[in-house]
């Protein structure tokens, strides 16, 4: 671990927040098109979030302090999670601060003062939300373990980094477990950040909707920090799926050459996740509430299988 | 004399004793209640942390053989790091309830139950517990757990005006004395192969693989009769609640732990063979309790029930690490043994700070607003903002997110389990994934209840007239829940620290420590390697404060005054407290989820449509598929005995003389 590592980290933690807008702002805009709509620019996200925190930022009578920590409690969990997560470099110092089982207790930090938030106020809406997230979450996180486990197993570390450079230097990434892993993670990170057919990040419809019920209150510079703290999980987790089970692009070294070709592979990995999210979200139409459960439970089978698969089948080989 | 660990561990049974002593005879002095004898608990509890300190430090065992005892079996105490330990989590807790209970116990002053009587059981109530992690020899174990099991009876049932408390602390005395029972046999068989009471004879017998067995499932049912494993522990969320608060936050907070002592003692220390169908039983039940345990505390809208609920949980993520450790002992691979082993001590310590500051902190709402029940409770964090606090690090905490200690131990846990690879046998490399699983779960559920715990409890508005108009807590109780939240975050951000000092328990007990957890300095924690995994707790502490200070500063500006408006209400009426999501509500998704495991009573009451109120009942599933078929049995047994029972005495002397010679027979 030597100061270039750090500056990398650093360098890396920057380009998530600065980058995590543009990745909705992406995926709005295709997703307008497929609707036939021109849709808003892709720079639209900066521009809402820069209006937010110029309003002036108000309260609920009944609010407590949890209400006023919980937008800075939520970004900086958020953001401390990504951060560890390799974008564009192997050589990563907060790896090793914080390894795969340390993001998803980071991600459930976020998520614990985001729901404690939601019932703060003490609105029918908050409680609703806050039930309905925990619920969801408490379904998708094993499977989002599980699925990271058979990663871990395979690579024999929990270490991020050392995982996505083990899966560079694999002969092949197409076992059966990773197959498996792949579709669980998918199943889960779609469950997580909320989109189609979970949730709904567009709804304002009160009885549908899970994320933005518990931060109906919010407004002004706390509301710019959820939807920036929302948009950077989105981000974390494309990252995830792209760096980790297609990690071909991503730098080993910290020669800037390598970071820019890491960077131009990510943003193309990226680019290809958006289309994918933004036509899936086209063709499907959100689930009740309780088919939700069918759909995390298949997410933790296909994990589990992907474990098994790989604990049964490929340890001896 | 006065750095010598056993100097400490005496004084902190003095202390106890003479609290218990105290508070006896002092029935009419109310200052004296008062003042000396919460303060002499405590001290005891300082002394027993010392004793349990010095011991880490020392590495060294020491033994006494004491004055007291039968002729041919003098009482042996010994004090080695494994006691130590377990001394150091009896006296942390103890020294915080202490500090607690002058102020909690002012609200009984004047009530129909006796203080001094309280204050005497409790003293003794810790002098048990002291002895049971010193005995060396089962008699003085047995006793000193029979004094543990009926002074804590007594203390279930202070509050004896209520049948309900009365039932419920029979229960708990039945099933204390079950799990003794089987306790005394296990001792029974290991003195037989050994040849002698005393545990250093035990640990020399040598044990065939059937009578090894035997011992550790006798063990395993006692021990796990009193931890409260699944299906075993339908008497704990009964007989917990209805003690006094800080009574509460002692019994499950420490003399659970007392009974993990136990086994490990048992197992690991005087069995000292480990087999791998063993760790497979282990883990099982120890997976099963950690699910089954949070999801019925997820069904309880009584605070203090569902924080017992929460140790079934926690006892079972304990049983996890413990479960992990003898299969990978039982299989050759040493080090990976060790850390399960560590986890489950980590988990043990970590269990009873924050469960100990849950329970007392569901004291302080009981003082102040004379509410056990969440639905009646809402917004006491504008009330009671110390409380609040302390109770909001309770709930981080348990709910196993960083940078707080449940997590570091969750962190151990699943790093164990996730070394299952290195196991030889394909059964085996699936089963010990699938509890990681079912820990991963575990852990989400708590989250999801603990949300519930303290969105409804503590933010919102008051659902009551006494929730709403709650006072502070006195400065005694708010110094009782500082300490032990304080602690909970230290051994949060200070791993590297706690563990090397734990190291000496395995290195007692295994003959190896864990120094490559270490070894990379007090920043990082690498159980395993550093290149398998490591957590930088520390930094990732340092790292949140940091951007949450500068996120203030940037965007807060400070803590800039914010404008206060009307709750938006949909262009309705203003939303009033009765609008807001219940305890039942939050859970309901769940419980429908997980419906097939609990027993769900749900309906309307009430025929005329504007009069109708719903009903829900939620009741453990142990009780239909497991206490009542076994009592049922046991009423069915007991009616053939009735038959010997003629009323003549010649046929009971005739009893007398048949069992006299069978036994003369067995034994010559």
């Amino acid at each position: 671990m030597n100061a270039i590592d750090w500056e990398i980290t650093l360098l890396q933690a920057l380009l998530y927040a600065a980058a995590a807008p543009l990745l909705a702002g992406w995926i709005h805009k295709l997703k307008a098109r497929l609707q036939n709509r021109r849709g808003a620019s892709i720079w639209q996200p900066y521009r809402d979030l820069y209006k937010l925190f110029s309003k002036e930022t108000r309260m609920a009578h009944t609010a407590s302090i949890v209400f006023r920590a919980a937008p800075y409690i939520v970004f900086a969990a958020t953001w401390l999670a990504a951060a560890a997560i390799p974008l564009l470099s192997t050589r990563l110092a907060s790896a090793a601060m914080a390894d795969v089982i340390a993001i998803a207790g980071l991600l459930a930090l976020a998520r614990f003062f985001l729901a404690l938030a939601g019932m703060d106020v003490g609105t029918a809406f908050g409680g609703m939300g806050a039930s309905r997230e925990m619920f969801v979450s408490a379904l998708a996180e094993p499977a989002m373990l599980v699925a990271v486990f058979t990663l871990t197993m395979t690579a024999h570390s929990t270490n991020l980094a050392s995982v996505i450079d083990f899966n560079l230097q694999a002969s092949s990434l197409l076992r059966p477990s990773y197959m498996f892993a792949l579709a669980g993670l998918i199943l889960v990170a779609v469950a997580e950040t909320g989109r189609i057919p979970v949730d709904n990040p567009t709804t304002h419809l009160e009885l549908t909707m899970i994320h933005e019920a518990m931060i109906l209150e919010y407004s002004g510079r706390h509301l710019a920090l959820m939807e920036w703290a929302a948009q950077l999980k989105l981000l974390l987790y494309g990252v995830l799926l792209c760096n980790v089970f297609f990690p071909w692009g991503i730098a080993v070294d910290t020669a800037p050459g390598a970071l820019a070709g890491s960077l131009l592979a990510i943003v193309l990995k990226l680019l290809l996740l958006g289309v994918a999210l933004a036509v899936s979200e086209t063709v499907l139409a959100k689930m009740r509430l309780f088919r939700a459960p069918a759909f995390l439970n298949l997410a933790l089978l296909l994990a589990l299988l992907g474990l098994l698969s790989h604990v049964i089948l490929e340890v001896g080989l | 004399m006065a750095t010598h660990p056993l100097w400490w561990a005496g004084a902190a049974i003095g202390l106890a004793l003479l609290s218990s002593l105290v508070s006896l005879f002092s029935a009419r002095q109310p200052g004296v209640l008062r003042w000396l004898v919460s303060p002499l608990f405590a001290l005891a509890g300082l002394s027993a942390v010392a004793a349990g300190l010095l011991a880490l430090i020392d590495k060294d065992v020491a033994t006494a053989t004491l004055p007291l005892g039968l002729p041919w079996l003098p009482w042996q105490v010994r004090l080695d790091a494994l006691a130590g330990f377990f001394l150091a989590v009896v006296g942390t807790i103890s020294f915080a309830v202490g500090l607690y209970a002058p102020g909690y116990l002012r609200g009984f002053e004047g009530g129909d139950d006796s203080l001094p009587a309280l204050g005497g059981f409790a003293g003794l109530f810790l002098t048990g517990m002291l002895l049971v992690v010193l005995a060396d020899d089962a008699f003085l174990f047995m006793v000193a757990w029979e004094l543990m099991s009926l002074t804590s009876y007594f203390l279930v049932v202070w509050h004896h005006d209520h049948a309900a408390n009365r039932r419920a602390a029979f229960l708990y005395l039945l099933m204390a004395h079950v799990g003794a029972l089987s306790i005394l046999l296990d001792f029974g068989v290991l003195a037989a192969l050994g040849h002698g009471f005393s545990f250093s004879a035990m640990r020399d017998a040598e044990l065939s693989f059937g009578w090894a067995t035997a011992t550790f499932l006798l063990a395993f049912f006692g021990f796990g009769m009193k931890a409260g494993l699944v299906p075993l522990h339908a008497w704990l969320p009964e007989a917990h609640p209805v003690a006094p608060s800080h009574i509460s936050a002692l019994m499950s907070g420490v003399m659970l732990k007392v009974a993990v002592y136990g086994f490990i003692r048992v197992v690991f220390g005087l069995i000292g063979q480990f087999h791998w169908q063993w760790g497979v039983v282990v883990l099982v039940i120890g997976s099963i309790s950690a699910l089954m345990g949070v999801l019925y505390a997820l069904m309880q809208h009584d605070l203090k029930r569902l924080l017992a609920y929460h140790s079934v949980e926690n006892i079972g993520i304990i049983f996890i690490g413990l479960g992990l450790a003898i299969l990978f002992l039982s299989t050759g691979h040493a080090v990976i043994g060790t850390v399960a082993f560590i986890a489950a001590l980590y988990h043990t310590i970590n269990h009873a700070l924050f469960k100990g500051l849950l329970f007392l902190g569901a004291g302080a709402i009981l003082h102040a607003a004379k509410e056990r029940d969440l639905e009646k409770m809402g917004g006491l964090l504008r009330r009671m903002p110390w409380t609040g606090l302390f109770f909001l690090i309770g709930c981080i905490s348990i709910s196993a997110l960083p940078p707080f200690n449940g997590f570091v131990s969750e962190w151990l846990t699943f790093q164990a389990a996730l070394q299952a690879w290195q196991l030889d046998s394909g059964v085996l490399r699936s089963i010990v994934p699938i509890a990681a699983a079912m820990l991963a779960l575990t852990g989400a559920l708590a989250a999801a209840c603990f949300v519930k715990v303290y969105g409804v409890a503590f933010l919102g508005q008051a659902r009551s007239r006494p929730v709403r108009r709650a006072r502070p807590v006195p400065l005694s109780m708010r110094l009782g829940q500082g300490v032990l939240a304080a602690l909970c975050l230290l051994l949060g951000i200070l791993p590297t620290f706690f563990i090397s000092l734990l190291n000496a328990v395995p290195e007692g007990l295994l003959g190896h420590g864990l120094q490559q957890a270490t070894s990379h300095g007090w920043l990082w924690l690498t159980p395993v390697s550093a290149q398998t995994a490591s957590y930088g707790a520390p930094l990732v502490a340092i790292i949140l404060l940091l951007v949450l200070v500068a996120g203030l500063w940037l965007f807060g500006r400070g803590i800039r005054r914010v404008r206060r408006c009307d709750t938006w209400d949909c262009g309705f009426s203003q939303p009033s407290s009765r609008m807001q999501y219940t305890a039942s509500a939050f859970a309901q998704p769940i419980r429908r989820v997980f419906g097939l495991l609990f027993h769900i009573e749900e309906g309307l009451e009430g025929s005329q449509p504007d009069q109708q109120r719903y009903r829900l009942k939620v009741s453990d599933r142990a009780w239909g598929l497991f206490y009542l078929p076994v009592a049922r049995l046991v009423e069915r047994a007991t009616r053939q005995v009735v038959r010997l029972q003629s009323g003549n005495i010649r046929i009971y002397l005739g009893w007398t003389l048949g069992t006299l010679l069978l036994l003369i027979w067995i034994t010559v």
